[in-house]
């Protein structure tokens, strides 16, 4: 169940039956709770049987995109003629999103074994581990982990006997959000700055050194081996016919009880905000909801009731994200909250692009300008125009990511704007 | 004895730490030429070990010095130019020595609907500088961190290797007598 607090509309499967049990952490503990169940079966299916079943269990990619993630290990080429490589994305840093670190430091051994599975059907040889820099006792748990793996016969050479080698490498980053995309991680991963780059080529046909690589997010993966082990009808148990099974909902902000908790596809969006978390501490009302992460189009208190799944919040006019509602109340100062998000942004562009590069930073400088009462109403305009030009025009989505928040928050709050521009 | 250090581990030890074990030249001690061969050993190319020397040199001497990034250029058969490159795009390498305890408050979204930005300003005045600047007693560096990942435990606040979570204002002098 969730973590810190749980809830009755909580689905426990494994990626959150364990989650704050210090148990779970070791390879001893972790077995005595049922770990590592699924590698032998998966050890005995074939590659691409693995990846069928994925797919028709319907899970979509817990990192943002929301691309099926079976379809995706289908790009893979069936023949290797050289390495494959699989890389798990635990670069976490999309601002309100919590819930790939909780499984990095309560259930390692859950992600190993979905690394592993996961190497298994694209066939990969080597799983690189990407952990966001800043987050030393989670890697390090994580690297823990993977060195008892080792000595446990579940990762190396000859995995439990099935003639099958596959190394895992914890690699970390060293603070920057654009490693997190695909392309950019692969990029660091090379020892490079974490640029993204133009795709084609896609990393199925030469990613990671080159070589065919699939980039897989924590949650995609840790909700693997239990795909494997109860079969694709028993994932899609849970969620919409789009949007099948649990996710991991990590909220902050003004709530009375924030933090993880597992939840299926398609729960409504204001029992996530109300009933499981609370609402505001002190009973205040909630003005705005940033629903999935920071890149994500905000939502006003009356926009809440929705489903909360891909489809579900795109048709309410924002996106799924990484589920991880950021929640604001009604003393919240929207221009204020947009010019911090529109400063991360700013701060994290890799400056490839000249949109995002000036886009971002010129979006924050304006926002600051209107906030401390020096804005015009032509400011509003250059805004809507900056978004304009940011829109679909570079490398990576990063650019994008800002207007998602700030275009909607001009359309939705432009009273607020414009008090501060009269005052 | 510490037992040794497994390969697939040497690309993940923390680069912020309080105990330093300074070192002019990285690789002519053992432990030195250990992590770089550990660390090139995991990859097909010897570039990618490029982030886990900076983070080694970082471990050994808090910061990253020109004359690291030169040695690290030359064990992996890259140029000093291209190393400080990468070096640079990255927030984490301190190319200036930081104090002992480099404290970095998240001031993002989460942490700036609960109180990021007051607890930031509470080290400040708490420490006795300025943002970034090393303290009189050589023991703290304070900044402001984009999110750290923590959002549902606002204020976040990273210390070296550690986090501290749920951090208000009132709980900053605590915070500070913790550390040694």
């Amino acid at each position: 169940m969730g973590y810190p607090y749980s809830h009755d509309l909580e689905v426990g499967t494994l990626l959150s039956r364990h989650l704050g049990d210090e148990k779970a952490r070791t390879l001893a503990g972790w077995k005595e709770l049922g770990g590592y169940a699924s590698l032998p079966k998966a050890l005995e299916m074939d590659p691409d049987a693995i990846t069928e079943v994925v797919k028709e269990s319907g899970l979509r990619g817990r990192g943002g995109a929301g691309f099926p993630t079976g379809v995706k290990w289908s790009f893979m080429p069936k023949e290797p003629n050289g390495p494959h490589y699989l890389c798990c994305n635990a670069d976490e840093s999309e601002p309100g999103a919590f819930k790939d670190r909780e499984i990095l430091r309560w259930v390692p051994h859950l992600l190993i074994e979905g690394c592993l599975i996961a190497a298994r059907a694209i066939r990969a040889e080597h799983v690189y581990i990407y952990v966001r820099g800043e987050f030393f006792p989670f890697s390090g748990i994580v690297r823990d982990a993977v060195v008892e793996a080792y000595e446990g016969g579940y990762v190396g050479e000859d995995i439990l006997g099935s003639g099958w080698n596959c190394d895992v490498t914890v690699h970390l980053g060293a603070g920057a959000y654009i490693a997190g995309e695909e392309t950019g991680l692969m990029s660091s991963l090379m020892g490079g700055r974490a640029e993204p780059w133009i795709k084609p080529p896609f990393p199925a046909q030469s990613g990671v050194f080159g070589r065919p690589t699939t980039v897989n997010n924590v949650e995609t993966l840790a909700a693997v081996p239990m795909i494997v082990a109860e079969g694709a009808d028993w994932y899609r148990q849970w969620g919409t016919e789009k949007s099948p099974g649990t996710k991991l909902w990590c909220c902050s902000g003004h709530l009375q009880r924030p933090g993880t908790y597992e939840l299926p596809l398609g729960v409504n969006l204001s029992d996530v905000i109300y009933e499981v978390c609370g609402g505001d501490p002190n009973g205040k009302k909630i003005k705005a909801v940033i629903p999935g992460g920071s890149s994500t189009a905000i939502l006003t208190a009356d926009e809440l009731d929705c489903s909360g799944c891909y489809e579900g919040l795109a048709e309410a006019g924002s996106a799924l994200g990484t589920a991880s509602p950021i929640v604001m109340n009604e003393d919240t100062n929207i221009v204020q909250a947009m010019r911090r998000v529109a400063q991360f942004y700013a701060h994290e562009s890799c400056g490839q692009c000249v949109q995002c590069r000036e886009g971002t930073s010129w979006t924050a400088k304006i926002l600051q300008r209107i906030e401390e009462g020096d804005g015009t109403f032509e400011d509003l305009d250059t805004l809507y125009h900056l978004c304009e030009q940011m829109t679909g025009r570079t490398i990576c989505p990063l650019a994008d990511s800002v207007v998602f928040p700030l275009r909607s928050s001009l359309d939705k709050f432009r009273d607020e704007y414009e008090a501060l521009i009269e005052r | 004895m510490t037992r040794p250090l497994h390969p697939a581990a040497a690309s993940a030890q923390p680069f912020q730490v309080a105990d330093l074990r300074p070192t002019e030249r990285l690789f002519e001690d053992p432990e030195g030429q250990d992590r770089l061969e550990k660390v090139v050993s995991r990859y097909p190319e010897k570039r990618a070990a490029l982030l886990p020397m900076l983070g080694y040199a970082q471990e050994r001497n808090g910061w990253i010095s020109d004359e690291n990034m030169a040695e690290i250029a030359g064990a992996l058969e890259l140029t000093p130019a291209y190393v400080r490159s990468v070096a640079t795009f990255y927030t984490m390498y301190n190319r200036h020595p930081v104090g002992r305890h480099l404290i970095q408050v998240c001031t993002c979204i989460s942490c700036h609907l609960n109180e990021g930005q007051e607890v930031f300003e509470q080290f400040l005045s708490e420490t006795g500088t300025r943002a970034g600047e090393i303290s009189e007693d050589g023991r703290y560096t304070v900044i402001e961190a984009e999110c750290l990942g923590a959002c549902g435990f606002a204020t976040a606040v990273q210390v070296n290797d550690r986090y501290f979570e749920n951090v208000t204002p009132d709980k900053v002098p605590a915070i500070l007598d913790e550390l040694d």
